[in-house]
């Protein structure tokens, strides 16, 4: 299985590792709330299908991507660096 | 008052050679530079003027005579064979990595082969030319390969680990060499 890290290229998935959902990214107020807090924190979607997940090249680059992938097809579909995510979900406010 | 005796990483281990592959150590000074936010353009302006070697591209390394500039990951490059100049920490974190890492240099036409047998990547002409560098696995080991010549590659790990390194590549040495004796015979 390979992951093609905007930076590196196509990687062996040795070199990475997987950080959890993206979902992460999206980081409440800090005085949001034990509910919202608990919902960031703990609950999760887990589709059979196309999922959103943070990796590490760890092991590379060091940039931490969004690696779309499918979770029945084992299919890697695309990679992005999470900074840029990031801002785009700042941008979009 | 405590004598502390300076040892390079792999003193004592190398060189070794095998089968007309020779490994040796890089003693030479070695610096992280991270440029600040947005500051690419000026440290790449300051390399140049201070060091004569331009700031590499991803995955490129540069070279003005004895002092090079490997790329090393995102936002970071290392400065070889000089020491750096003090312009580089206005737009830089800038950081003596000298003694941190273990750099060594393999000369060989079955250098290739020999790595082939440590790491995940694709070692071919196309995927890494001559000038080309990577990040990458090298036996577990979170380390950097770097084509600096046809048949010669730079392998740099962490120092801590310099002993495993040097017995992982003398062991796919040999047994390169053992398989090239084994096909001649």
């Amino acid at each position: 299985m390979k992951i093609s890290c905007p930076i590196c290229g196509d990687r062996d998935i040795r070199e990475f590792t997987c950080m959890g959902h993206a979902s992460m990214l999206n980081r409440p107020d800090p005085h949001a709330g034990a509910k919202v807090w608990n919902e960031y924190l703990h609950n999760r979607e887990n589709p059979a299908g196309v999922i959103d997940e943070l990796w590490w090249h760890g092991q590379g680059c060091g940039a931490w991507l969004v690696v779309t992938r499918n979770t029945v097809t084992h299919e890697i579909l695309g990679a992005r660096l999470a900074r840029d995510v990031k801002k785009e979900m700042r941008d979009a406010g | 008052m405590v004598k502390l005796i300076a040892k390079s990483a792999a003193e004592g281990l190398l060189p070794v050679e095998v089968a007309g592959v020779r490994v040796e150590e890089i003693v030479a000074p070695l610096a992280s530079l991270s440029p600040f936010q947005g500051q690419d353009a000026a440290l790449g302006k300051a390399l140049k003027k201070a060091h004569g070697v331009v700031l590499p591209k991803a995955g490129q390394i540069t070279q003005a005579g004895e002092v090079s500039c490997h790329w090393f990951g995102l936002n970071h490059v290392m400065l070889m064979g000089a020491a750096p100049d003090a312009s580089l920490a206005k737009v830089a974190a800038v950081t003596d990595q000298s003694d941190a890492w273990c750099r060594v240099r393999m000369t060989g036409e079955a250098a290739r082969d020999v790595l082939a047998r440590l790491t995940p990547i694709d070692l071919r002409d196309a995927a890494l030319p001559v000038g080309a560098t990577a990040r990458t696995d090298i036996q577990h080991m979170s380390g950097a390969l770097t084509r600096v010549g046809e048949d010669v590659w730079e392998v740099m790990v962490f120092r801590s680990v310099a002993r495993t390194l040097v017995h992982d590549l003398t062991t796919s040495l040999e047994t390169v060499a053992g398989i090239a004796e084994m096909r001649s015979a």
